[in-house]
């Protein structure tokens, strides 16, 4: 069986596994956010891999991955901010210390 | 001979995913979440994405690791390393759930693919259809403004009070 779609739609999943795991079970800010980029990752090679094997003479697909990842750009300057503002005031990353909105 | 660099990228990209997960130096997660980007921008080549390829090293292992790694460096986390949270358990379940649910939805599903050619070079393309006629100028245009929105955001959360 040669590599189609199929595969690399796999390929996809198993990262944005892997990426939802660190989300969920990591405890550094910067690791999640990390984990965050290898989701947004994956979801790129998903749409990629569709405008090659689905609509090859449109580039829409590519075209979709662009703008994730200037959105993906621009949260992860925005987040990154976040996380060394709370570093400031709170000498951490961890986030199970970051408690300041929970009631 | 092409299926073979696919099944070898895939197996490093699911090891620099999987090194960036289980990894306790945090400075390491992030070398290896460089190679997980440069493996990426690889497997963009195979699907005949050459702009996207170059577009994901400038901005990905151009721009992105290295705001990463600065954010590292000032946070001083190498020393305390990622320990994995309480909820480690149950975020191994419902990731493996999720993987199952996303395996067995591609599998069972009849993709319609088309066997014809790809386009090959893709930048005059891209761009036309970036900012050509019809194209999607306007949400270029707002991208534009979200890019603004978000670097003064950054610099008005960083600024010394």
């Amino acid at each position: 069986m040669s590599v189609g779609l199929e595969h690399y739609l796999v390929l996809s999943a198993v990262l944005f596994s892997i990426g939802l795991y660190g989300v969920l079970a990591k405890r550094n800010a910067v690791v999640i956010l990390m984990c965050i980029e290898i989701m947004l990752n994956a979801v790129n090679i998903a749409l990629v891999a569709f405008s090659r094997y689905v609509v090859p003479m449109f580039l829409t697909g590519q075209i979709f991955a662009i703008f994730v990842i200037v959105v993906a750009a621009a949260e992860t300057a925005v987040g990154i901010a976040i996380i060394i503002a709370i570093y400031r005031s709170r000498e951490s990353v961890d986030v199970d210390k970051f408690d300041l909105m929970k009631w | 001979m092409f299926d073979i660099v696919f099944w070898i990228l895939a197996a490093v990209t699911v090891g620099a995913a999987l090194a960036v997960v289980i990894l306790r130096d945090v400075f390491r997660a992030a070398l290896s979440l460089v190679l997980l980007f440069l493996t990426i921008a690889v497997i963009y080549i195979t699907l005949y994405a050459d702009f996207l390829a170059v577009v994901q090293i400038l901005i990905y292992v151009g721009a992105i690791s290295i705001l990463i790694i600065v954010a590292i460096m000032l946070t001083r986390e190498v020393w305390h390393g990622s320990p994995s949270g309480k909820l480690r358990i149950p975020a191994l379940v419902v990731s493996l759930l999720l993987l199952g649910t996303l395996v067995f939805t591609v599998m069972s599903t009849k993709w319609e693919t088309s066997s014809e050619p790809p386009q090959q070079p893709t930048t005059a393309a891209i761009g036309l259809s970036l900012f050509g006629e019809g194209g999607f100028i306007l949400p270029v245009e707002i991208t534009a403004v979200l890019l603004l929105a978000a670097v003064l955001g950054a610099i008005v959360l960083i600024r010394e009070k």
